[in-house]
């Protein structure tokens, strides 16, 4: 029994823990079938990290920080999409400038916002949100159904995005734009608008993982506080091939690593903490060289595309 | 006569070329300065002010200018190193990981070679510095040669393995004896770069960057290598088709270009830390991006690039102090800069390709 509990607790923060990378993850899965490598995840983060409480402190309702991270996040994704795709800048460089931005941007407001003194501000965070019967049920309830809601948002974006990419028309022109952009256009599809949307949408999902992080898996603002989630990420992206499910079974898997990583570091184990660390880019490394051939990235992902 | 008359019209068109490019870069950076003065005009500080402080920190004196030349030295390396990449066109995301590699290699033959003289010890640790970043970013060209795999989301991914792997080093085999401090033991004297001026931190690396500077544009300007690099970066399938071995050169391209940024924290060690730490890099690696996108992929403007983030990053102190500008400011500044420079150089091109259209309609 007690060690149910304890696999339990386990399932409970992996759960915690992949929600910022699994939101992240689906915002660049939709960016990246439409033909545009975005690199600037970790930045967009960062500001949304910022925003977020700055709604939640100035809106008294974390909610309210939310939806400022996601308003935020649609004009990330308008920048990216009016260099990347009216101007053709390349994709990676403004990637990198986002990145950036993000670092500086956070870090310069905060400081003008709440000013250098250390004493953290208390603000509206993100409670977890029993399920009715199902939390309940013993082991799987406290496993799954005792969770902060954007957990379950979520974890229900992966059927939903899914859906959309494989089930629908629109979902069907996203991808073909991200296959083939001329045959997409002389089919009649706008390339411009739909890689136009999926920026401006991917983004406002992936700031919505960056105002999980600092209301609801942290309870505030921090410099540099995505330390490299956006780049684990985009590893999932790859590892879990481009599809939604993928993505999530990826973040699951490498922070199911970091995870084991704190309960070894707090029980004292000898195995280096930073191999553990390691583990999501060495997987996505293997997984990009084996699946280089069999071409699960949309092919003309990073190329520009010209009308006429 | 007139074989020499179309030499000199290229010739002119050429330079008018890059002038054009020239006055874009310039009006670029000027309008992403004037972006970054309003917004320490809407924190309420007077951006005037802040901008003399940013000056005074960069070019005020000759110790603050020293400064400006300490922060250039790493820069001048990896903007090398994103533009030789660049040249055979791939991208080099992971100069940040190659940088961290680079300083441990030397690191290590720098504390555990002993009993040599300076004038071996130190050519040992640049080349162990070389090497160590070199072979780092040769796995990722190794990956695209054999696997297929794009060195952009490798060379990414490498970038946290290298610094992962560093912290574990320095915290574990490396560590200083007895072990109470997360850094490694110095190097030895012998593997100390010297002092360029005296009395400041500025250092031999910054005239070993100079030096290289000169490298890369022998490299890439005056030999056949260098040619067919640079025809693979213009079309790699083309290269191909008219005989040049492709692979052969991704190879010795990652090689080089890693090697490059490797140097970036080899100096960076033997003339500033002295010892490995594991956060030796404030984004020296990624800054590269920007310094070569400034500078066009050539020798003269990476030097300029580098002046300029080298500026911002020496200078960003002393406005947080005089000015109380939050430091972070230059990053976002950087950012401006990057983007406003992509972005006029992309509408020059639109306006090239209009003014084309024009020509052909009339004739």
């Amino acid at each position: 029994m007690q060690t149910l509990s304890l696999i339990a607790g386990y399932l409970t923060s992996d759960i915690r823990m992949a929600t910022p990378i699994l939101l992240a993850g689906l915002g660049l899965l939709l960016i990246n079938r439409s033909g545009l490598l975005n690199i600037g995840a970790e930045g967009t983060m960062l500001i949304a990290t910022l925003i977020a409480v700055v709604g939640s402190f100035y809106g008294g309702s974390v909610w309210i920080g939310l939806l400022c991270a996601i308003a935020l996040g649609a004009l990330v994704g308008l920048l990216f999409a009016f260099l990347t795709v009216t101007l053709k800048a390349n994709q990676v460089v403004v990637g990198a400038a986002i990145n950036t931005l993000g670092s500086g941007l956070s870090a310069t407001l905060y400081r003008v916002i709440f000013g250098v003194a250390t004493d953290i501000q208390r603000i509206d965070t993100f409670q977890n949100l029993n399920i009715p019967l199902l939390s309940d049920i013993p082991f799987l309830g406290t496993a799954f159904f005792q969770h902060m809601p954007i957990v379950y948002i979520a974890f229900l974006l992966v059927p939903v995005i899914s859906y959309f990419l494989f089930k629908t028309q629109s979902g069907l022109n996203l991808r073909a734009v991200g296959e083939n952009p001329k045959v997409a256009d002389t089919l009649g599809i706008n390339v411009y608008r739909v890689q136009y949307t999926a920026a401006v949408v991917g983004s406002m999902i992936i700031a919505a993982g960056g105002a999980f992080l600092s209301t609801g898996l942290l309870k505030f603002f921090s410099e540099e506080m995505v330390s490299g989630r956006g780049f684990i990420a985009l590893a999932a992206v790859i590892f879990g091939r481009y599809k939604p499910s993928g993505v999530m079974v990826a973040a699951l898997i490498f922070m199911a690593g970091n995870v084991a990583a704190n309960i070894l570091q707090v029980a004292g184990s000898n195995i280096p903490y930073n191999f553990l660390t390691m583990i999501p880019y060495v997987l996505t490394v293997i997984a990009l060289a084996a699946f280089a051939k069999s071409a699960t990235a949309p092919a003309s992902l990073g190329v520009p595309y010209k009308r006429g | 006569m007139g074989m020499k008359k179309t030499d000199t019209v290229i010739s002119s068109a050429k330079t008018q070329a890059v002038l054009k490019q020239m006055l874009v870069s310039v009006s670029a950076i000027i309008v992403s300065l004037l972006l970054g003065m309003g917004l320490i005009a809407l924190m309420g500080i007077n951006p005037l002010t802040a901008f003399s402080a940013l000056l005074q920190g960069a070019f005020g004196s000759v110790n603050a200018f020293s400064e400006t030349m300490v922060k250039m030295t790493p820069l001048l390396f990896t903007g090398m190193s994103y533009g030789l990449a660049n040249r055979c066109g791939l991208t080099n995301l992971g100069m940040e990981g190659q940088l961290y590699m680079g300083a441990l290699a030397s690191t290590a033959v720098g504390i555990y070679a002993t009993g040599l003289p300076p004038a071996i010890h130190v050519p040992l640790c640049l080349m162990a510095g070389f090497l160590g970043g070199g072979l780092w970013c040769l796995l990722a060209g190794w990956l695209k040669v054999r696997f297929g795999a794009s060195e952009i989301i490798t060379t990414v991914m490498l970038n946290t393995i290298a610094i992962n792997f560093i912290e574990f080093m320095v915290n574990g085999p490396m560590i200083e004896p007895p072990g109470i401090n997360c850094q490694t033991s110095p190097v030895q004297a012998s593997a100390q770069l010297g002092k360029l001026i005296p009395d400041t931190r500025v250092h031999l690396g910054f005239v070993i960057a100079l030096a290289f500077i000169a490298l890369f544009w022998l490299f890439l300007w005056r030999s056949k290598k260098g040619y067919e690099v640079r025809v693979s970066g213009f079309n790699m399938q083309a290269a191909a088709y008219s005989g040049i071995n492709t692979n052969h050169n991704i190879l010795l391209i990652t090689f080089l270009a890693g090697g490059l940024a490797g140097l970036a924290g080899c100096c960076e060690i033997l003339g500033i830390q002295i010892r490995m730490i594991p956060s030796i890099s404030p984004g020296y690696g990624f800054d590269g991006i920007a310094v070569s996108l400034i500078g066009m992929n050539t020798p003269v403007g990476t030097i300029v690039g580098a002046l300029l983030f080298g500026a911002f990053r020496a200078g960003g102190n002393r406005m947080q102090m005089k000015a109380k500008v939050p430091n972070a400011i230059v990053s976002v500044m950087q950012a401006f800069v990057i983007i406003a420079v992509v972005a006029s150089q992309m509408l020059l091109e639109k306006w090239n390709e209009k003014q084309l259209k024009n020509q052909k309609q009339e004739a």
